[in-house]
């Protein structure tokens, strides 16, 4: 906001050099006139259409018009206990898939930092699970988790620990469990994004650091952590949206079963609008999703930041 | 910079978890893919299969309309990467070069994207298409698509037109190119490769895409290739073990191939629109 001001005031000091830029801008409209009407119409409208939704009583294949309810749906969703189950199945999910994501991304990423002689193998591997579609991911790992054709519980019986299990059909395994294929997922991702955060670190600096006597742990914190920090913070803050909105994955794997221990928040709200056909409750969810992640990832943004300026 | 033989040792065993981590679920799928039904109803599974067989490729197309769904994906795939790319380029290009409100204003809508949960868009969205009769059909799909890649498409772009220095279009201007010849003959070129990548990954994000396809498409006629994936598994979630997995392998086929191809470009375009000049 405040450079935005301060072109402006530039501008306002030369003004020859605006009428220029009057010019320019009319040129510009036309080169972003394509984009913006699709960006408009598809996304920016729908957003909003959607916000208004949550207060009526919209519903699928009714013939009485829609009704303005007010807060009624947010009432509603106060009282909601499967949906709070849901939302808090969503929390453990998000922070159980992100915080590993990250320790083992940021050690990958170290490691294809260093002079390896396999590094392009992993480079290589890495590219699978990003590129794979969510579907193939979620059908691949329950031919891993499948109780006699997997390979997880074969491997557990030849090292003798036990018959294995129904991984994702147990209520107290099924969440671990999606939550393992959730870090593989989107690990390469975080790894790829925290590789180039570490080749922007100086080197030299690390060479001094290392001659000056400090330890690796030493170095990392002082030299290569400073630098990391922005790319770190970033990944973090969207692998917590993403894994918070994911959907394709769990829906493979368990479709929120069993027993709605893995009914992440999008999949309630998928159930609820194209099952139930309740389209303005689903959309007072959404609106509420979008409001605690805001708060949270401001909370987390905001503490993670102000701790960089005390560092 | 000298690391010591135990670190170098314990850097090796750490990577070598890693690669097996990363590999095992993939080899599974692919172990799976070959065995015969037999072979997958018997004890002890092992990662070889004994006598490997194509049966299950055979059986897959036999299942469930794998061409059909292939060439929907396909056209969804091909209609939002290159939509995506016409009308993403200009924008970026704009976003690149000037710093007014309309730029501020897509470059706040790109980051703010990221974070819609889709469920908060698809209601709406549903109900616009169904108003535009565009429900259950591919077109409606590529629309979606397009919208849903551009953020991702224009980060990059941003980032590609950056890299083409500014002093080349001044000095062209110069020599007396309009505006216009300039971006074509100067600007596009340089820009090409960029913009090669950025319909790439375009193609494998809508290839691979299926919330919306799940969504907006009731017909099996209409399918693209993830929905009717999730066909092979049944009602109770019992599957047909060695169809599926091969069907899988197929579908992810093109993705890896593509991503391969693109994957240094894509890291360093995730960066370069990162980068403030």
């Amino acid at each position: 906001m405040t450079s935005l001001t301060a072109t402006k005031r530039s501008t306002r000091g030369a003004p020859r050099a605006e009428g220029g830029r009057r010019a320019v801008d009319r040129g510009a409209w036309f080169l972003v006139l394509p984009a913006l009407i699709p960006i408009l119409v598809l996304s920016v409208g729908p957003l909003l259409y959607g916000i208004l939704l949550a207060f009526t009583d919209a519903q699928s294949g009714r013939t009485r018009s829609t009704q303005w309810i007010g807060g009624l749906n947010f009432q509603d969703l106060l009282h909601d206990t499967l949906f709070w189950e849901s939302f808090r199945i969503g929390l453990v999910w998000a922070v159980g898939v992100t915080v590993p994501q990250f320790l083992l991304a940021l050690g990958l990423a170290l490691l294809l930092n260093e002079d390896l002689r396999l590094r392009w193998a992993a480079r290589a591997l890495a590219i699978i699970p990003w590129a794979m579609p969510e579907v193939v991911v979620g059908v691949m790992w329950r031919l891993v988790y499948n109780p006699d054709a997997g390979v997880l519980n074969e491997t557990l019986r030849d090292l003798g620990l036990g018959d294995g299990r129904d991984w994702l059909a147990g209520l107290s395994t099924a969440l671990p469990a999606v939550i393992v294929v959730g870090v593989w997922a989107g690990m390469p991702q975080t790894t790829v994004a925290l590789l180039a955060g570490l080749q922007n670190t100086p080197r030299e600096l690390h060479e001094a650091a290392a001659m000056d006597g400090a330890g690796a742990w030493r170095r990392f914190r002082t030299v290569t952590w400073p630098a990391l920090r922005p790319v770190a913070l970033a990944i973090t803050a969207l692998n917590f949206i993403w894994n918070f909105n994911s959907f394709a994955l769990v829906y493979v794997l368990t479709s929120g079963g069993p027993g709605g221990r893995t009914r992440l928040p999008m999949l309630f709200a998928y159930e609820e609008a194209f099952r139930y056909g309740q389209f303005g409750y689903a959309a007072a969810m959404g609106c509420v999703m979008v409001a605690v992640i805001s708060v949270l990832l401001a909370v987390f943004l905001a503490g993670r930041l102000k701790g960089g300026d005390e560092a | 910079m000298r690391t010591s033989t135990t670190g170098r040792v314990g850097q090796y065993a750490a990577l070598l978890a890693y690669l097996v981590f990363l590999a095992f679920p993939f080899l599974w799928l692919l172990s799976i893919a070959f065995k015969s039904p037999r072979e997958l109803g018997s004890l002890h599974p092992t990662w070889i299969p004994r006598d490997p067989t194509l049966d299950n490729f055979r059986q897959a197309f036999d299942e469930q309309p794998l061409l059909r769904a292939a060439g929907n994906s396909l056209l969804a795939a091909l209609g939002a990467a290159l939509i995506a790319v016409v009308i993403a380029t200009p924008l970026a290009y704009v976003m690149a070069r000037r710093r007014g409100l309309l730029a501020r204003a897509a470059t706040g809508w790109v980051v703010v994207s990221q974070a819609f949960p889709l469920v908060l868009v698809i209601i709406p969205l549903f109900l616009v298409l169904k108003h535009l009769r565009l429900i259950n059909s591919l077109s409606g799909l590529v629309l979606v698509y397009v919208v849903w890649a551009l953020p991702f498409a224009l980060w990059m772009l941003v980032g590609y037109v950056r890299a083409v220095p500014e002093e080349l279009e001044e000095a062209a201007a110069v020599d007396g190119a309009g505006r216009l010849r300039t971006l074509v003959s100067v600007t596009a070129p340089l820009l090409a490769p960029g913009i090669v990548a950025t319909a790439l990954f375009a193609f494998i994000t809508a290839w691979n895409e299926f919330f919306f396809a799940l969504v907006l498409l009731k017909t099996p006629e209409k399918q693209t290739l993830p929905v009717v994936l999730t066909h092979f598994i049944g009602a109770e979630g019992v599957a047909d073990l060695g169809p599926l997995a091969a069907a899988a392998f197929l579908a992810t086929l093109p993705s890896l191939v593509v991503f391969a191809l693109i994957q240094r470009r894509i890291t360093s375009g995730m960066l370069a629109g990162a980068v403030k000049s």
